[in-house]
């Protein structure tokens, strides 16, 4: 763009503290460049090269009684912050956004904007970075030598290069670049209708190795062989990582410490919150850490930056330093997510959603130890299509998918059909009796909204697959 | 049609990309530009927590190039712009043709030159003043917080205009406006003692009507309104339900649910052949049975159409620049069609797509996305749902969606929903709760002994129906008659049984 968004930025705060000169003023800037691929059937079938941008102007706004909050996003076309018709364009989303504010009346989250921690970035005046399809050379070539008949092969590769410019009128000033990506592959045996799913997250597209990747799901598709039909009911269950992280990220997503606080939630228990309650015994800590909690690719940068409040962030807290948030430490409910005013009104601390998420606290074991010590079980691959049935004990319902095997004796000895399970993810941290390894993972099911995880194999004495599902 | 949006240049972007990919080597290019205007509100207990206005607009530029597809697009609206992008989708169909083992063919579908299409609606909400709109959301919110037993009240407007234009190197030209809105208030009520809470949303779903809508145009507010903290107290103090195999009459406000995830996506061409197969799922459907399944009942008869008024995926052309039809999917209970896009048709042996191609966006290509798919009523008698709950002995008559979980082929599934009454008798005796039922979607369908007449008949629908990767939502309505069905699998969600 030939202006930058730092431009962007300081027009639009400029803009907005002429029009209302004691309002608090946010302006958000996000370029996101991405590309993406999609195969099925062993042949590509979608594509793309885009670029988005868009400008966030939230305004908050000093009313009788308090202070009101409104926010206006606007398409940010190169050249908004030079010349008269960008500032034509940005006059009117600042006082769209002033107006939504006075209407809206004073803020429950209300609080003064964060002061900065420190000076601007020294990349405040850069641009943004981009991608192409051409991070996908390798992978094109490692994919296409792997299609082969007699097998079919789906999947989807993308790469988003998103750049973050963030100023208020508090003075915060902060621009960062936060590059993400993932592969993901499901291999398909027409004989045996044996299907195995496998995927990587990276912020580096070209660091995956399809090869190895494809070996690994090969590897699985034997395992079809054997067909084996299993009745609904209670399985002791080894859930790999990435299913585990699924419901992980579910129970994060509610512990809104207001629901809580209200009694309108699974954390809210007769007379106040679970915070303190422990659930199971194993010594297991979900926490969110933007220094990566020791997996460097699931860094992010410390800044909460949103255009939308709700029970668990507030538009006024936008410029906040983040940190390490624990859920859950050693197998005890500890922390539940406020904005600044809702903590100040609860006496809790100040605890923004994570972007990653990280469940140790398990011993060594790699999925294939526990799989070894497995007597007779169910092993699976990733979960799907789960949503929740009742909000008070977050009992969820969704289905196993991409492979199901029984194991006896320690070892695989043929493919499960699929199940439905009704499950409530605080009744599992309850009830595992075994954590492995914590590893990095790609949330099958949450992977377009969360892809920064990493967790354990749990295994569940008793997990509740509630009936059969004939869907492969 | 917006001034704002025709004052774009809207001719000299089509010109610039459609040019340079026929230079480029293309057989096919189209252009779309894309604008999405939202406005958010939302109010917790009376007070406005979301303020929100905010719109998407970007140029798409699609390239069909000796068979392979290229996508590109961008937030710059300049002819510069648009042939740069054409030349990016270019580019990428060069650097992925390896991965390109089947190439695509197009249907053919006759030349719409500037045509303009608008959907109906009375008030334009960006002509309301946001004071308008959270006054009657606070003063529903208010109303309702005084009523005895309600402890919350969560109240919402998402307000939608959908602006696009398509061009392609045929000549079709299209120009087209939609608006929507969903409106949505839900009360809860706790039991601190307890530790328990109970909640009730309303019934009324998201339509493709303008302001009109909240004032009681399409919805009548007052009645539902009027009777919900009565209903969530009856709920809390119900029984907990008899899991077991049950008869039920299914409201249009449930039904639709199960329409939209049974046969709305099992329908959908480009998942039965395994295009969604690592993602959103394939379809037990399969074109091998098309013609010969038995997909339910005799009296199962399934429609897709993207014309019905007020439907959320009625259009006027779809982003193939195909205009908008209405076809059979399921005709007296056997499979007789799919939905599809120009690419698929040719796949199904057709001479035409059927109008199912949509983009949600300028930064997505369009798929073959979801038409109103809806059950017809009773085309003999016009039954009314008494008339459904009368010829049950001992079963439940299910209101109002919630929880849905369907697995991959689209075949077992797991619904809630807002209020489970239970019938004796053929009369309505009270709620229970802790209510799912679960079922194989062809046994479900099997099941169906009857379906009201016109005069129960509703559409129900969603802003966000999710397929594809990269993700899009799609909005899509899907009407329904009350329904009475035989036998269906219910559990109890409390005790897991």
């Amino acid at each position: 763009m030939s202006t930058t968004g730092s431009a962007l930025v300081e027009r639009a705060l400029a803009i907005a503290a002429a029009q209302v000169p004691d309002a608090g003023a946010v302006a958000l800037v996000r370029e996101v460049s991405e590309a993406v691929v999609r195969w099925a059937n062993s042949t590509m079938t979608t594509n793309g090269n885009t670029v988005e941008r868009r400008l966030s102007v939230v305004m908050l706004v000093p009313l009788e009684g308090g202070t009101g909050a409104g926010v206006v996003t606007v398409p940010a076309p190169t050249g908004l912050a030079d010349g008269p018709e960008g500032d034509a364009v940005l006059t009117d989303a600042v006082a769209g956004a002033v107006q939504a504010a006075r209407r809206a009346g004073p803020a429950r989250d209300a609080a003064p904007l964060p002061e900065p921690a420190g000076p601007a970035d020294a990349h405040w005046d850069e641009g943004a970075e981009d991608t192409s399809t051409a991070v996908f050379a390798r992978l094109a070539e490692e994919l296409g030598a792997s299609f082969r008949p007699g097998e079919a092969s789906f999947g989807f590769a993308d790469h988003r290069v998103t750049t973050t410019w963030l100023g208020t009128s508090a003075g915060v000033r902060r621009r960062w670049v936060e590059p993400s990506g993932s592969v993901e592959l499901n291999l398909k045996d027409p004989s045996t209708g044996t299907s195995v799913w496998g995927g990587e997250g990276a912020t580096d597209i070209a660091t995956v190795d399809v090869a190895a990747l494809v070996d690994r799901l090969r590897n699985r598709l034997p395992w079809g062989a054997r067909q084996i039909e299993l009745p609904a009911g209670r399985y002791e269950t080894l859930l790999p990582p990435s299913a585990v992280s699924d419901l992980m990220i579910y129970l994060a997503w509610s512990m809104g410490g207001r629901p809580a606080q209200e009694g309108r939630s699974a954390f809210s228990r007769a007379g106040g919150t679970r915070v303190g309650e422990r659930l199971g015994d194993l010594p297991l800590t979900l926490a969110g850490d933007p220094a990566g909690a020791g997996f460097a690719d699931l860094a992010y940068t410390p800044v909460l930056a949103t255009t939308y409040s709700g029970d668990e962030v507030s538009v006024f807290d936008n410029g906040a330093t983040t940190g390490r948030v624990e859920w859950v430490r050693d197998g005890t409910v500890a922390t539940l997510a406020y904005p600044r005013a809702a903590a100040a009104e609860y006496g809790a601390p100040f605890a923004a959603p994570t972007d990653n998420l990280v469940l140790t606290g398990g011993e060594d074991a790699t999925l294939e130890e526990m799989v070894a010590s497995t007597g007779r079980g169910l092993l699976l691959t990733c979960l799907w299509y789960i949503r929740e049935v009742d909000p008070t004990t977050l009992l969820l319902t969704g289905l196993t998918r991409d492979g199901v095997y029984l194991v006896e004796g320690g070892e695989i000895v043929g493919e499960v059909n699929n199940f439905r399970f009704n499950e409530s993810p605080l009744d599992l941290l309850r009830r595992a009796t075994e954590a492995g390894a914590t590893e990095r993972t790609l949330p099958r099911e949450w992977k377009d909204w969360f892809t920064r995880a990493a967790m354990p194999p749990l295994r569940v004495p008793d997990f509740h697959m509630t009936s059969v599902s004939l869907g492969r | 049609m917006d001034a704002d949006f025709l004052a774009l240049p809207l001719a000299a972007l089509a010109d610039a990309a459609l040019d340079a990919a026929r230079r480029g080597g293309a057989q096919h290019a189209d252009l779309r530009v894309h604008r999405l205007r939202t406005q958010h509100l939302e109010l917790r207990d009376g007070r406005v927590v979301v303020a929100a206005d905010s719109e998407t607009l970007g140029l798409a530029v699609r390239v069909l190039r000796d068979g392979v597809w290229g996508f590109a697009a961008h937030v710059d609206l300049t002819p510069e712009v648009a042939v740069a992008t054409a030349r990016r989708a270019l580019d990428v169909t060069a650097t992925l043709a390896s991965l390109a083992t089947e190439r695509v063919t197009l249907a053919d579908e006759p030349v719409h030159a500037g045509a303009v299409w608008v959907s109906p609606y009375d008030v334009d909400p960006w002509a309301v003043d946001v004071a308008e709109k959270i006054g009657l959301l606070t003063d529903r919110s208010t109303a309702l917080l005084a009523a005895s037993g309600v402890d919350h009240v969560s109240a919402s407007l998402v307000q939608v205009k959908e602006q696009s234009f398509y061009a392609d190197t045929a000549g079709t030209t299209t120009t087209q406006q939609r608006v929507r809105v969903d409106p949505d208030i839900s009360i809860t009520t706790v039991d601190r003692a307890g530790g328990a809470f109970e909640s009730l949303r309303t019934l009324a779903p998201p339509a493709g009507r303008g302001w009109e809508y909240l004032t009681g145009t399409g919805w009548d507010w007052g009645a539902e309104l009027t009777e919900l903290p009565e209903l969530l107290a009856e709920k809390v103090r119900a029984p907990s339900v008899v899991a077991g195999p049950t008869d039920l009459v299914i409201d249009p406000t449930n039904l639709w649910l199960v329409i939209h995830e049974s046969i709305g996506h099992a329908t959908e061409y480009d998942r039965a052949i395994g295009y969604e197969a690592a993602y959103a799922g394939t379809s037990f459907a399969t074109p091998d049975k098309l013609g010969t399944l038995r997909y339910g009942s005799d009296v199962l008869t399934v429609t897709g159409d993207r014309t019905v008024p007020h439907g959320l995926a009625s259009v006027g052309y779809d982003d193939d620049g195909v205009a908008a039809q209405e076809f059979d999917l399921v005709r007296d209970g056997v499979l007789v069609g799919y939905q599809v896009d120009r690419s698929f048709a040719p796949r199904l042996g057709l001479d035409r797509s059927n109008g199912c191609a949509y983009a949600d966006s300028a930064e997505h290509v369009p798929l073959q996305r979801m038409a109103n798919v809806s059950l017809q009523p009773d085309p003999v008698s016009d039954r009314p749902t008494s008339d459904l709950i009368g010829a049950v002995e001992d079963g439940l008559y299910v209101v109002g969606d919630r929880s849905w979980s369907i697995d991959m082929q689209r075949y077992n599934f797991q619904f809630t929903g807002q209020r489970f009454h239970r019938i004796r008798g053929g009369e309505l005796v009270g709620q229970v709760r802790d209510v799912a039922y679960q079922a194989t979607t062809t046994d479900f369908w099997g099941s169906l002994e009857a379906v009201g007449g016109p005069s129960t008949w509703r559409l129900g629908g969603a802003f966000n129906c999710g397929k594809a990767q990269p993700g899009q939502v799609a909005p899509v309505s899907h009407g329904c008659p009350s329904a009475l069905l035989r036998g269906v699998t219910v559990l109890n969600t409390g005790s897991g049984s």
